[in-house]
């Protein structure tokens, strides 16, 4: 199936949904996406900013749809237009989306462990106003421990239920969900439950802002002090590929291996994150990579252009501004 | 005076009892559809009549019935939505109330038509007693042979089951009434897929409002053209008219469609007029979601016809002069009414029961909430108009579910149209906490009005 997005036209299988070709086809046109997690069956349509408009519905039916779609729970058509960041009603739609999710979000930066990677900062950085308009107390709560290893600051959160959808996908009790509706809902193991899980972990890799934080690892530094180094180990829990965060000699921190979307490759198991902090725990494999254009990298090392560029040549024509900024960067 | 056909024998006493019913010629429909007609029939009848969906959205009511698929070895289910929940209607809970066997009857109608083997009827869970109605007419008309195996032996079987919600507007939502029916949060799915492809339990489904069900008894037994002579245009049949607020006698009204708003309020066979001899100043023409109107616009339109009580006549003018028929909870204003609480009143209501599940809707109701109860309460600015305004185009069509345009539109039109009333709020605050700002010009004749309308 052939779709075009902003122009560019890309082939891809039938079923696949608007945000994922677009990642298909890489570089800026790609929807920001904070509450679709491609490993995590029924999430996405929620946070709204992934949206985008359809001018062309497909070779069939070439009427344009009426609303902006969510493009990461809309499937392409053969011969589909979609309009991204060419479209100033997508825009302008989206930066009413960041601004919803940012006035009840405490702005704590400074002090937050997700700070450096986290999307909602970026989509702010990108989108927002540099000044708000709410004028009223932002939306507070308690701190909860879920777990000794997981804390949840329910202030920060955007409910995405990514955590949710991965509870229900590692367990089979549902002990994870939301209690309440509208903005006073809040993401709550029932009843302050713990979810002692093996793979319960996860959930703070999901979160795509700093709600769920790894205890063994809070404020204990900046995630661009630290240098991600890919490692395994023979775990007979889960697959042992994690990242493993250095501050000097010190493995101060161990998650999954987040592509440039931040969505991990595969959930690791509890004692890989939490209990193998040695660097004698690991078979070291070498330097993660990581997108030059991320805070994470402002201390080092090398520049990759975008891997679909590289290999595509139709591709690499249609986007050749964007070929020539990253490479000259 | 127009036709009854819902509300016929409604003043007829012991009406709500399965033997009282059954003599004014109940279940007639259910003989004649299971006995004489096949399914494709039925269905072919009630898209002849031209019946739009009485919930809100005024979808034709057919259409939706041959979009449902029908793969083989799979149940199809139906499911009528009783969470009637929006503000200033109560239609639903009337016909409930006391004359339930309608629905039961249309509910077995429909089901046939439609090759339902189980039914659904969801009501809101606040309304207990209609629920335990609803369960006595079922048993009753169980005991009789119109529910269970083998309905008047035509080999055609149906269940039908009552559940009660949990009390959330949201439920009112098609998809998330069907959540809430499998057991789960009632947050609204995702469309694609809709449920005539895959509803309850991932099933075919069907979800119609009660009136609509309820409709299907008279088509059937009078046949789909004749139902669609009644009404004007598309806007066809009777429609049940919650009128609310400060009318003389407020209400339930069945009227056909296409009678001048003018005659339904202030004839005295309908509303009779504003209660204790005060003027209309607005009018919310088909419950709390819709646009608000002032008393000029409601009664013309902008070409200066009269306007009717239709879906196209009160969208007359798009959301510029237009509003919409909604549910039909007609709630009328008069010269006291104070809008800038009222629209506050209703941005809390659509705070407190949005659902949470996607942002604009969830942080912009709250947004518009406290920006409203500031206004009200005398600590507004002139810049927050302008803000409501942009606030309210922000969830507008860029939420999942419709909850994000109702909470909008009413905001987003007594802004447009009563903008001079929110701007004493400003400029006269401690006035506005003690007095309101009366009839000024909302009456006037149109021409005048051009510009600010436009």
């Amino acid at each position: 199936m052939k779709v075009t997005i902003d122009g560019i036209p890309v082939e891809v299988e039938p079923g696949t949904s608007i945000l994922n070709a677009a990642r298909q086809i890489g570089g800026d046109i790609v929807p920001p996406a904070m509450c679709y997690y491609s490993k995590l069956e029924g999430s996405g349509g929620k946070c709204r900013t992934c949206l985008v408009k359809v001018s062309k519905g497909s070779e069939k039916d070439p009427r344009p749809m009426p609303k902006l779609v969510a493009s990461c729970r809309t499937t392409v058509m053969d011969g589909m237009e979609v309009q991204n960041i060419t479209s100033p009603e997508v825009i302008e739609a989206r930066k009413g989306v960041v601004e919803m999710l940012l006035i009840n979000h405490p702005l704590d930066c400074p002090v937050c462990d997700q700070a450096g990677e986290c999307h909602l900062q970026d989509l702010g950085f990108e989108h927002g106003a540099a000044k708000t308009r709410y004028e009223f107390d932002r939306r507070t709560f308690e701190k909860i421990d879920i777990g000794d290893k997981i804390q949840l600051h329910m202030t920060r959160c955007i409910l995405c239920y990514r955590c949710v959808f991965t509870a229900d996908q590692i367990t089979n009790t549902r002990l994870h969900g939301i209690l309440n509706r509208g903005d006073h809902s809040e993401i709550s193991t029932y009843i302050s439950k713990a979810i002692d899980n093996d793979f319960s972990g996860n959930v703070i890799d999901v979160c795509p802002v700093g709600a769920l934080t790894d205890k063994t690892f809070r404020f204990k530094n900046r995630v661009w002090f630290t240098k991600p180094v890919d490692a395994h180990r023979d775990c007979d829990k889960c697959c042992g590929k994690t990242t493993l965060w250095y501050k000097g000699e010190d493995v101060i921190r161990v998650t999954g291996r987040k592509d440039v979307y931040g969505e991990v490759e595969e959930f690791i198991c509890n004692t890989c994150r939490f209990d193998k902090k040695k660097t004698a725990d690991w078979v070291i494999e070498g330097p993660r990579k990581i997108s030059h254009k991320s805070v994470i990298s402002s201390n080092h090392y090398e520049f990759i252009p975008l891997p679909v560029v590289k290999t595509n040549p139709v591709l690499m024509e249609a986007n050749k501004e964007q070929f020539e900024r990253d490479t000259r960067l | 005076m127009g036709r009854k056909l819902l509300l016929e024998h409604i003043n007829v006493p012991g009406i709500n009892t399965f033997d009282v019913y059954r003599s004014k010629g109940g279940y007639a429909s259910v003989e004649k559809a299971l006995k004489t007609m096949s399914p494709e029939a039925v269905v072919e009848e009630v898209k002849k009549s031209g019946l739009r969906g009485r919930g809100g959205a005024g979808f034709p009511t057919g259409m939706k019935w041959s979009f449902l698929a029908k793969p083989e070895g799979v149940a199809r289910y139906l499911v009528c939505n009783a969470d009637e929940s929006e503000p200033g209607t109560f239609k639903d809970r009337y016909l409930m109330t006391y004359i339930p066997h309608l629905l039961i009857e249309g509910m077995i109608t429909s089901s046939f038509a439609l090759g339902a083997n189980t039914s659904f009827i969801y009501v809101r869970g606040e309304m207990m007693p209609q629920i335990r109605i609803l369960e006595k007419a079922i048993a009753e008309a169980k005991a009789k042979g119109f529910l269970g195996k083998n309905i008047l032996g035509s080999g055609y079987d149906l269940e039908l089951y009552v559940q009660p919600g949990g009390g959330a507007y949201i439920c009112g939502e098609e998809t998330a009434l069907l959540e809430s029916l499998e057991g789960k949060r009632g947050n609204p799915r995702i469309k694609p897929p809709f449920p005539a492809i895959a509803g309850l339990y991932g099933c075919p489904t069907v979800v119609n409002n009660v009136e609509s069900i309820a409709a299907v008894v008279p088509i059937i037994n009078e046949g789909g053209d004749e139902y669609a002579k009644l009404g004007i245009g598309r806007s066809t049949g009777t429609k049940l008219i919650s009128a609310g607020g400060n009318l003389k006698k407020p209400g339930v009204y069945e009227i056909d469609l296409g009678l001048p708003v003018e005659e339904f309020l202030y004839s005295d066979e309908y509303c009779g007029g504003i209660a204790n001899g005060k003027r209309l100043k607005a009018v919310v023409a088909g419950g709390s979601s819709v646009p608000i109107l002032p008393a000029n616009l409601i009664l013309k339109t902008i070409n200066n016809e009269p306007r009717l009580m239709s879906y196209e006549s009160l969208a007359d003018g798009g959301f510029v002069t237009g509003t919409m028929m909604g549910s039909g909870g007609f709630i009328a204003y008069d010269e006291d009414a104070c809008i800038v609480r009222n629209t506050w009143n209703f941005a809390r209501f659509y705070h407190h029961e949005s659902c949470g599940q996607c942002s604009p809707c969830r942080e912009g109701t709250g947004w518009m909430e406290k920006v409203l109860h500031r206004l009200e309460y005398g600590h507004g600015k002139q810049s927050d108009m302008d803000l409501l305004v942009d606030i309210s185009k922000k969830i507008e069509g860029n939420t999942i579910c419709p909850l994000g345009d109702a909470a909008a539109w009413p905001v987003a039109s007594a802004i447009r149209h009563f903008r001079d009333e929110f701007e004493w709020h400003v400029t006269n605050a401690n006035e506005a906490t003690t007095r309101n700002y009366g009839l000024a010009h909302y009456a006037d004749p149109l021409p005048k009005l051009e510009s600010v309308a436009g």
